[in-house]
């Protein structure tokens, strides 16, 4: 059976109202700016269980962005402009700088929490910005070698892998994953269709533009890393 | 809590300002200029920077009105199983709007007071719709909530679905159908079955 359950239905109708909404939708995308983009970054980035592709291109163009304003504002104090233009500007800056800050501090406490998953795999390491793979290379070395000195050292042999429970695991037991299994609230951008959620075609959910789901987050990956669907 | 009113002082308001100020071109877009008595858009911090210092009046928005309000409480009331359209963010905006520029709403009393019933009979809405999640719910459809809402019913919500994904996955259902049909044999050999047959 096709047993998606859904509750909560509104009536279709509801966005019938607006046929100008789409052209005001696209309008906003033709528009977004570089700080838009990070907000969106930063939403999936806090929603989604595992790490997310570091955009480098984007982050340097926000981080050139806010130097030019600090600059600017440099030569607003020396060339006295009004206070309060000043204040709504620092007010722009810092609220750019508090976004940044949250992204990279929440990629951080991914990589900290995850290091050992990440740093087995190249496709994992390679979503990472370069300081952040350094942040992660010398974060696993730290742990491992503090693991190794205070506990592991005095554990009998075949019980002394950082990896792995005993010498007849046979794979690394011991290394924390982040659970894709787990349920995200998302947004839909655009209608996507019949989506079909499982492998064998059983759950199969219609993803109409701007409605909200709750759906599993394995089954939605593609869609965020494509762009099609907002986690909120 | 903090973040969700942060994305939400992003919102676009209309303010009337009473001073003249060049355009400001600013890392998260163009606003202005501004000249007096000329609404102009600008995002909701800066409407509340602004409004702190007295430099503008902030139009409250056509959906914040006790007429819309009260149609959308009705509206509420009468749907149990749907959500009326308003903001995403309509939570954050009207409380961040009823600190800073209580004096621009109209009956500012009366639309606090419909805004908070509005809350109360949609979040009444959630809880019986989480009672309609069950071990077949693979998707939950949840048009028009807000973001506050979603924060409110996130956690539970997360849980639930994923204790049922769980105990619904292949290997969960195979180990009960096997302790199922294990004590079959035993009791057909036990006296029990005779216990039955009576």
């Amino acid at each position: 059976m096709a047993a998606v359950d859904t509750f909560l239905f509104t009536s279709e109708s509801v966005n019938e109202g607006h046929p100008d909404k789409s052209a005001v939708a696209s309008a906003a995308e033709a528009a977004t700016t570089d700080v838009e983009l990070l907000k969106r970054a930063w939403r999936n980035e806090k929603a989604v269980p595992e790490i997310l592709r570091f955009d480098s291109p984007l982050v340097s163009r926000v981080r050139e962005q806010i130097q030019l304003l600090e600059e600017t504002l440099d030569d607003f104090a020396d060339s006295g402009v009004d206070d309060l233009v000043v204040s709504l500007y620092q007010m722009d800056l810092d609220r750019t700088l508090f976004l940044l800050r949250s992204y990279l501090r929440l990629r951080l406490q991914k990589i900290e929490k995850y290091t050992m998953h990440i740093s087995r795999s190249d496709d994992l390491l390679s979503r990472l910005s370069l300081q952040e793979c350094r942040f992660a290379k010398s974060c696993s070395e730290i742990m491992e070698k503090h693991l190794e000195q205070s506990v592991l050292s005095k554990l009998p042999y075949g019980y002394d892998s950082v990896t792995r429970q005993s010498l007849s695991s046979t794979e690394d037991d011991m290394v924390p994953e982040p659970q894709l299994d787990t349920f995200v609230f998302c947004k839909t951008k655009s209608d996507v269709g019949a989506f079909q959620l499982d492998d064998i075609g059983e759950e199969v959910v219609d993803l109409v533009a701007n409605d909200l789901y709750v759906l599993r987050y394995k089954s939605i990956k593609g869609l965020v890393e494509g762009g099609q669907i907002d986690l909120i | 809590m903090l973040q969700v009113e942060f994305a939400a002082e992003d919102e676009i308001v209309d303010i009337v300002p009473n001073i003249r100020m060049e355009a400001l071109n600013m890392i998260c877009g163009d606003f202005g200029p501004f000249f007096p008595q000329i609404p102009t858009k600008v995002p909701l911090w800066l409407a509340v920077a602004l409004k702190k210092r007295g430099k503008c009046t902030i139009r409250t928005p056509n959906w914040m009105t006790v007429d819309r309000l009260t149609q959308v409480l009705e509206a509420e009331r009468e749907s149990p199983r749907e959500f009326q359209p308003l903001p995403f963010h309509y939570i954050e905006i009207s409380k961040l709007l009823f600190d800073h520029a209580r004096d621009d709403i109209s009956d500012a009393y009366l639309v606090r007071s419909l805004i908070e019933d509005i809350r109360d009979v949609r979040f009444h809405k959630v809880e019986n719709g989480l009672e309609t999640i069950s071990g077949r719910t693979h998707a939950v459809k949840l048009k028009n909530l807000s973001a506050m809402e979603v924060n409110i019913v996130r956690p539970f919500m997360v849980r639930t679905l994923q204790a049922f994904y769980k105990h619904d996955s292949p290997q969960m259902i195979q180990q009960a159908d096997n302790t199922g049909s294990r004590p079959t044999p035993v009791t057909d050999r036990g006296p029990r079955r005779d216990l039955r047959r009576r």
